[in-house]
């Protein structure tokens, strides 16, 4: 019987990922629970002062809302699951890219295997979250452990220069 | 019953700084009695003028934001209700034309077409929730809604206006959002 260990290089830390959120100046959180970053980002977001949290019901909502944030140059970050990303599909379309809009989607891989691109995941919605986000021309970032974090704010920065939507894929289970 | 551009009008008249979100048939409504450069048109995604509202209340705190919604609009994302209860912005009014039609989209019903979201707005936490089925009701009760701290729901029971196609164009062209936005950050 093997044993699958995490050594320290593998691990995604919640607290290293939330640092890059403030770093990029995001003021609010829009949630919908998702088990995948649930306790290890979720929980510290929802428990921090720092950030103004909104619970929504569905994802759509936080379209609708980042998008109305944009007018007083308010940064979000959307904090869903990947089946969240599929059930807003036609909002991202209108909202984000249509209007060309800094939407910042954090994206939680739940159920991806460790060390494994999204597109070879055995799982059907998470290989198609990939080719999704590339037909819709919208950029992403993978996160995997803490040598990824660095670039979630560049990233963020990047959607607000150029006013365009942007995704964060946290691929490893943020602890 | 009231006529929907009636009760548009009234609102107009008494409208003047505040950032007005409207959507679909309700909006080619108003773009025809009011345009201005507060406007915000909710475009691409049919059910999130009041998500829009919502995030435009907390951008603009100063600001009382106006939401012309649809009952098929609202009935596509009724959660709504429960997350501006629970985020309660004060400067947030949110009026929900109700004919029990899908008219933008050939006038079939809806699902509920007396559906009382009155009802579904105080159990949601809005305590401040209203009906107007009468211009006159409307009317006494515009005080309210441009004025009390929010958040403020009202439904207003219309009749079925006039049936598509509209053209939606020039409302969502990105030249209008250019203008709303160089106004709230003059």
């Amino acid at each position: 019987m093997s044993i699958e260990t995490k050594t320290d290089v593998d691990k995604l830390h919640g607290a290293k990922v939330i640092e890059q959120i403030k770093a990029a100046g995001v003021k609010y959180i829009l949630s919908v629970p998702d088990l995948h970053t649930s306790s290890g980002l979720l929980r510290p977001i929802a428990n921090d002062g720092e950030f103004e949290h909104i619970r929504v019901c569905k994802e759509d909502e936080c379209l609708g809302v980042a998008a109305g944030l944009t007018y007083g140059n308010l940064r979000s970050l959307m904090l869903v699951q990947y089946t969240g990303f599929l059930y807003a599909m036609n909002a991202i379309r209108g909202v984000a890219i249509e209007q060309k809009l800094p939407i910042c989607m954090m994206i939680g891989m739940l159920g991806k295997e460790p060390g494994v691109p999204p597109t070879q995941s055995r799982r059907f919605g998470l290989r198609i979250i990939e080719p999704i986000l590339d037909v819709m021309g919208i950029t992403r970032t993978c996160i995997e452990s803490d040598a990824d974090v660095h670039r979630i704010a560049p990233a963020i920065d990047e959607a607000w220069r150029l006013s365009r939507p942007t995704a964060i894929l946290i691929g490893g289970r943020p602890e | 019953m009231m006529n929907r551009k009636q009760a548009l009008e009234m609102l107009a008249g008494r409208i003047t700084d505040q950032i007005v979100v409207s959507t679909y048939s309700t909006a080619s409504e108003w773009i025809e009695i009011m345009d201005r450069d507060l406007n915000y048109f909710s475009a691409g995604a049919m059910g999130l003028a009041s998500s829009h509202g919502l995030g435009l209340a907390l951008a603009c705190p100063e600001r009382r934001v106006i939401v012309l919604d649809g009952d098929g609009s609202l009935l596509m994302n009724l959660g709504t209700l429960v997350t501006i209860g629970k985020v309660a912005p004060r400067n947030l009014t949110h009026l929900v034309f109700r004919n029990g039609t899908y008219e933008a989209n050939g006038g079939h019903p809806t699902p509920g077409p007396e559906a009382d979201f009155e009802g579904h707005a105080r159990a949601a936490g809005i305590t401040r929730a209203f009906t107007a089925r009468t211009v006159a009701e409307f009317e006494e009760r515009l005080d309210y809604v441009l004025n009390e701290d929010g958040p403020v729901f009202g439904c207003v029971a219309v009749e079925q206006g006039p049936l598509g196609p509209r053209s939606y164009k020039d409302m969502y062209k990105a030249e209008r959002r250019a203008a709303l936005r160089a106004v709230l950050s003059a």
